[in-house]
C-alpha cells in the first residue's frame, strides 16, 4: 500500500474549505451512514438547511458560529492511494492552528473565493507555507457558481495570485475553478466549466508526488532518549534522514564523540530476526561498541558528513502566541529533541506576511502573525542543519510558557569558532585542493547525474525531458537537456543518419552528458538511443566516474507513436523518404531492466513527470550539506 | 516503509517522547483492539519492557471473557497492571445517595461516574501527569480535533476552543498542579489500519472480535464496552482478513454499537470535555 499522502486544504474564512471536503467526501463515496444521518438531524434540530461542511464541524460551537476552529484530520482514498485531509481553519486568530495543520502536511490546496478574490489570508497563508516547506500546491478557485462560472474572472485571480506568491517561491501546480456546493469540477470536469482544460480537483490531488525518501540524504539520528532496563545500555531514537547499519561509525553531535554501531535491539516477531540495518523514518534502539557518553538531544551523523554546530544562526521566525516574543529575553528553544535556553539577539527585519513589505527593521519584538528574520543565540551550542537541505535537523520552536510560541527554519549561519580536540586537519575532506564529486555537490546543493530518455520517435521522450528540465530547475537543481535533433545542429552536424553515424552521435552525446554531470549538472538526455549496447556503454562509463546514471524506459507502442507522429517522420519514412527508420525498418531494443519505464499511452503526463521528478531528485540527491554559509568543516 | 512501518515509528516516536517527558505516566488498558495495539508499540518502544503502570478501569459491567483475556494478559506480557472501580458510585455510599449502575440510570450518567469519576480517582490517589491513551482520529469527529500531546486540566476538562499548537513533533509536555497530560499514540491510525497491524504481527486480542452463531444469526463485536450497553453487529467475519474485508464496504460507523455515544446530540462531545477518553 502506498503510503497516505497529508493535504492541509488552507485559505480565507468562509471560501468553503469545509463545504470542498465534506464534498470530496461525498464524491469519492467515503462518507459512513451513521455520518450523514447524525448532520442531518443535527440540522433539524437547529432549523438549518444541509450543508456539506456540517461533517468537519461536528462540534456544537461550530455549528453555531459557522467557522472552523481547529485542524480536522479525516481520510479517504481514491483509485490511486489514500489521502489524510487536514482541515486548517482561516480565521486570522487561528493562525497557530493552521500551522498545526500545515505544518505535517506534503501538499496543499489553497481556496480562493471567486467572488471575493485574493483577501490577507489568502497572501499570509500562501506565505506560511512557504515557510513551512510545502512546495506541492493547486490553487482552487471556489464559488464560481456565483461569479456565473466566468473564466475573465478565473483569470484575473490567478493573474493576481501567481503575481503574489512567484517572489516567495511558491509555483502552484495547478489553478483550478470549481464550486464545492454544487460539485464542479470536483471529481470530474463540468459543463459549465468547459473552458477550462486543467484537471478536476481529484484529478490535481492524485498528480501530486509522494514526499521523496529521505533514505538518499545524509544520516541524522536524533537520540529521545537512554534506557538501562537490562544490562543493555539502549540508545533510542529515529533516524530521521539517510541508513544506519550495524558496524557504522557514529560522530555525535555537538559533542563529536565517536563510536560504532554495535547492534539494534528490537521486540516482537520481525522479520529478519536479527535487525542489521535501518533507514529514514525508522524509530530505533541501538547499542555501542565502545562507551562514551551521549545524551538526549544529540544527533548522530556518519564522519564525513556532519551537521554545522555553533552558538548562533541566522532564522526565519514566525510568530503565533498573542503574547510577542522580545529580544534579549530568555526562551526555551527546541531542536529535535535537543531543548535550550536561547535568546533573539537581533530582529533584522519585520515582514507583513500579507504584503510581503518590511514593517520593521532592528524591532525588539515580534508581534503575533509576523514573521521575521533574527539571529538567535543559544546559551550552549546546538547541532543543526540548513533547513533547506535536512529540513527536519534545520527548524526549531520557540516555547512561550507551556506552549509553542512560534517556528522557525534555519538558513544560513554565524557559526561559533571550531571547539578544539576532536578535529584534526588532516580530516579536513577539502584541505587536499583537489575538487570532489562531493565538494562540487556541497556547492550546488545537489549531484550531478544522468538521466537518459530511451524510446521510439513520437513516445514522448522531448516532452517530458522539457516539463522535467523545468521543474528541477523551480527546485533550485541545476538541469540541461541534451535532445537528440538540437544536438545535431552542432555537436554532431557532421553525421548522417547510417546506422554508423547515428552510433557515433550517440556516443558523443554519452561523453557529453558525462562531462556535463561531471560538472554537477542533471543532464536529461533524450535521444531515441535503439541499442541497449550503447545504453550500457555510456552507463559503464558514468558509473567508471562515478557518476549517477539512470536509464528510462519512454514505452509507448508503435502505433501510437505513429499516430502522434508530431514531427511527421513516421509518414515521410513510410512514403519511402527515410531509410533506416526505429521501429520501421531499424531495430529498437526495448530495455530489460529500466530503472524507470513511463507508459505514456497509459498514464497522463502529469504522472509520468510525476516519477521522473522523483527519480531526478532521488539521484541527484547530495549526501554532503550545501555550503551556504561558513559551516564547521566536516570530520 | 509502507505506511503501517509508518505509523508504528511515528507511534514508538510519541512513547519515547512521552516516557522522557513526564515523571509519572500510566497507561490505561481496556483489553480491546487498540488497547492490545498499543501494549504491543509500547513493548517494541522499550524493548520489551513497559516501564510504566497499566490502568484497568472496571465498570464492573466487563464481559466475562475480557476479564479472562485481561488476567492472561497480564503473565503474558509482565505487566504492572492497577485495576480500578469507583466502588462508592457502585454501593451507593461516600459521595453518592444511591447505586449507580445501567439498571437504574442513562448509559451517559454510568459512563461518566464508573469510568470518567473512577480515572479521576485513582489519577489524584496515584499523582500520574501523563495518561497514554489508544484513542484514534477516525473513531468521531470530535477526536478528529486532538493532538498528540493533549491537555486536561484540574477537573478533567479538555479546552477543544484553545488548543495549544502543535507541529514538528514539538509537544506541549509541561502540566500545572492537578493537570494531566493525554497522550495519544494511535492518533494517525484508522480502524482499518488496525487490524493490518493486529494481522501483521500477530497480536493477541480477545475472540469476541470476530463472528460466532447466536440463535440463528452470525454476530460479532466491533468496539467493544459494558456489556449492557454494547451490541454486537450482524457479521460472519470469522478471521481478520474477512473483518478487514468487511470494513471496505461497511458504511456504518465503528461505535454505532456503543450506546453512551448516541444518547442524546452531542453526547460524544460533552463526555469528552468532561475527561472521558
Amino acid at each position: 500500500m502506498p503510503p497516505r499522502l497529508k493535504i492541509v486544504i488552507v485559505g480565507h474564512v468562509d471560501h468553503g474549505k469545509s463545504t470542498l471536503i465534506g464534498r470530496l467526501f461525498h464524491d469519492t463515496n467515503s462518507l459512513p451512514d451513521g455520518k450523514v444521518a447524525a448532520i442531518q438531524a443535527a440540522c433539524a434540530a437547529e432549523g438549518m438547511d444541509f450543508e456539506y461542511a456540517f461533517l468537519l464541524d461536528a462540534l456544537l460551537e461550530e455549528q453555531e458560529q459557522n467557522i472552523t476552529i481547529d485542524t480536522t484530520q479525516i481520510q479517504f482514498r481514491t483509485a490511486r492511494r489514500g489521502y489524510v485531509i487536514i482541515d486548517a481553519p482561516g480565521h486570522k486568530e487561528f493562525l497557530k492552528n493552521m500551522v498545526t495543520g500545515a505544518a505535517n502536511a506534503d501538499a496543499a490546496l489553497l481556496l480562493i473565493d471567486a467572488r471575493e478574490g485574493v483577501q490577507e489570508q489568502s497572501k499570509r497563508h500562501g506565505y506560511l507555507l512557504s515557510l513551512l516547506g510545502i512546495r506541492q500546491v493547486a490553487v482552487i478557485v471556489n464559488k464560481m457558481d456565483l461569479v456565473d462560472y466566468s473564466a475573465a474572472v478565473f483569470q484575473r485571480i490567478v493573474d493576481e495570485y501567481r503575481a503574489f506568491l512567484k517572489p516567495i517561491g511558491v509555483t502552484p501546480l495547478h489553478f483550478i475553478p470549481a464550486s464545492a456546493r454544487h460539485g464542479k469540477n470536483i471529481a470530474a470536469a463540468s459543463a459549465e466549466l468547459a473552458w477550462f482544460d486543467g484537471p478536476s480537483i481529484l484529478q490535481a490531488l492524485d498528480n501530486f508526488t509522494t514526499p521523496g525518501t529521505r533514505a538518499e540524504l545524509p544520516l541524522r539520528f536524533v537520540l529521545q532518549d537512554l534506557y538501562r532496563f537490562d544490562e543493555r545500555r539502549l540508545l533510542a531514537g529515529r533516524i530521521e534522514t539517510g541508513r544506519l547499519n550495524v558496524g557504522d561509525e557514529l560522530v555525535f553531535w555537538p559533542d563529536r564523540k565517536r563510536s560504532r554501531v554495535k547492534s539494534f535491539e528490537t521486540w516482537g516477531r520481525q522479520q529478519p530476526a536479527v535487525k542489521t540495518s535501518a533507514s529514514a523514518g525508522e524509530s530505533v534502539a541501538i547499542t555501542l561498541t565502545e562507551q562514551i557518553f551521549v545524551e538526549r538531544g544529540q544527533v548522530a551523523s556518519h564522519p564525513g558528513a556532519g551537521l554545522a554546530e555553533g552558538r548562533e544562526f541566522h532564522a526565519s521566525l514566525f510568530w503565533l502566541d498573542p503574547a510577542p516574543i522580545y529580544l534579549n529575553q530568555p526562551y526555551t528553544l527546541k531542536l529535535g529533541t535537543q531543548a535550550v535556553e536561547a535568546r533573539i539577539v537581533k530582529i533584522e527585519r519585520v515582514i507583513d506576511s500579507a504584503t510581503l513589505t518590511v514593517t520593521g527593521v532592528n524591532r525588539d519584538r515580534v508581534e503575533r502573525d509576523e514573521v521575521a528574520e533574527v539571529i538567535i543565540r543559544p546559551r550552549k551550542p546546538v547541532a543543526f542543519d540548513n533547513a533547506d537541505h535536512i529540513t527536519v535537523t534545520g527548524r526549531f520552536i520557540f516555547q512561550q510558557g507551556a506552549r509553542i510560541g512560534g517556528g522557525g527554519i534555519i538558513h544560513s549561519a554565524a557559526y561559533a569558532p571550531l571547539l578544539a580536540g576532536e578535529v584534526k586537519s588532516a580530516d579536513l575532506e577539502w584541505s587536499g585542493g583537489e575538487v570532489t564529486h562531493e565538494l562540487r555537490a556541497q556547492h550546488h546543493g545537489h549531484r550531478g547525474a544522468v538521466l537518459w530518455l530511451t524510446g521510439l520517435s513520437g513516445s514522448g521522450k522531448s516532452t517530458l525531458a522539457v516539463a522535467l528540465e523545468k521543474s528541477l530547475l523551480q527546485r533550485g537543481r541545476a538541469a540541461y537537456i541534451l535532445d537528440g535533433d538540437n544536438i545535431r545542429y552542432g555537436l554532431c552536424a557532421d553525421l548522417d543518419f547510417s546506422l554508423a553515424d547515428r552510433a557515433e552521435n550517440i556516443r558523443r552525446v554519452g561523453e557529453v552528458a558525462k562531462l556535463m554531470a561531471d560538472a554537477g549538472l542533471i543532464v536529461i538526455s533524450a535521444l531515441i538511443s535503439p541499442l541497449q549496447a550503447e545504453r550500457d556503454h555510456i552507463r559503464q562509463q558514468c558509473h567508471n566516474e562515478g557518476l549517477p546514471f539512470a536509464e528510462i524506459y519512454i514505452n509507448a507502442p508503435l502505433a501510437v507513436c505513429e499516430q502522434r507522429d508530431p514531427k511527421n517522420l513516421y509518414r515521410k519514412a513510410r512514403a519511402g523518404h527515410l531509410k533506416d527508420f526505429t521501429g520501421l525498418d531499424s531495430p529498437y531494443d526495448p530495455p530489460p531492466a529500466p530503472e524507470l519505464e513511463l507508459p505514456t499511452d497509459r498514464e497522463p503526463k502529469e504522472t509520468s513527470l510525476a516519477k521522473l521528478l522523483d527519480l531526478a531528485l532521488t539521484i541527484s540527491a547530495s549526501d554532503t550539506p550545501p555550503l551556504t554559509g561558513p559551516f564547521t568543516p566536516v570530520i | 516503509m509502507n505506511h503501517l512501518d509508518q505509523l508504528e515509528a511515528q507511534s514508538i516516536f510519541i512513547f519515547r517522547e512521552a516516557f522522557h517527558a513526564f515523571s509519572k505516566p500510566a497507561m490505561p488498558w481496556s483489553m480491546g483492539k487498540d488497547s492490545n495495539v498499543l501494549i504491543w508499540l509500547a513493548k517494541k518502544a522499550f524493548c520489551g519492557k513497559i516501564p510504566f503502570p497499566v490502568l484497568h478501569i472496571d465498570t464492573t459491567y466487563e464481559f466475562p471473557e475480557m476479564l479472562a483475556f485481561r488476567d492472561w494478559a497480564v503473565r503474558e506480557y509482565g505487566l504492572d497492571l492497577i485495576v480500578k472501580i469507583n466502588e462508592d458510585a457502585r454501593l451507593g455510599r461516600g459521595a453518592y445517595q444511591t447505586s449507580i449502575g445501567y439498571e437504574t440510570h442513562d448509559p451517559v450518567t454510568v459512563t461518566h461516574e464508573l469510568k470518567t469519576v473512577a480515572l479521576q480517582q485513582v489519577i489524584a490517589r496515584y499523582q500520574w501527569d501523563a495518561l497514554i491513551t489508544g484513542i484514534r482520529r477516525d473513531e468521531d469527529a470530535t477526536r478528529a480535533k486532538e493532538r498528540y500531546f493533549s491537555p486536561r486540566n484540574a477537573d478533567f476538562e479538555w479546552d477543544y476552543r484553545d488548543q495549544p499548537p502543535e507541529f514538528w513533533n514539538q509537544f506541549t509536555t509541561a502540566v500545572g498542579a492537578g493537570e494531566h497530560i493525554r497522550v495519544q499514540p494511535l492518533l494517525d491510525w484508522t480502524e482499518t489500519d488496525i487490524w493490518h497491524y493486529i494481522k501483521r504481527e500477530d497480536i493477541p486480542i480477545p475472540r469476541m472480535y470476530f463472528a460466532r452463531e447466536v440463535g440463528g444469526k452470525k454476530l460479532r463485536y466491533r468496539s467493544l464496552g459494558c456489556w449492557p450497553i454494547t451490541k454486537p453487529v450482524e457479521s460472519a467475519a470469522a478471521d481478520i482478513d474477512a473483518i478487514i474485508e468487511e470494513l471496505r464496504h461497511t458504511k456504518t460507523s465503528e461505535r454505532a454499537g456503543r450506546a453512551q455515544d448516541h444518547h442524546e446530540r452531542n453526547a460524544m462531545q460533552k463526555l469528552r470535555a468532561k475527561g472521558f477518553m
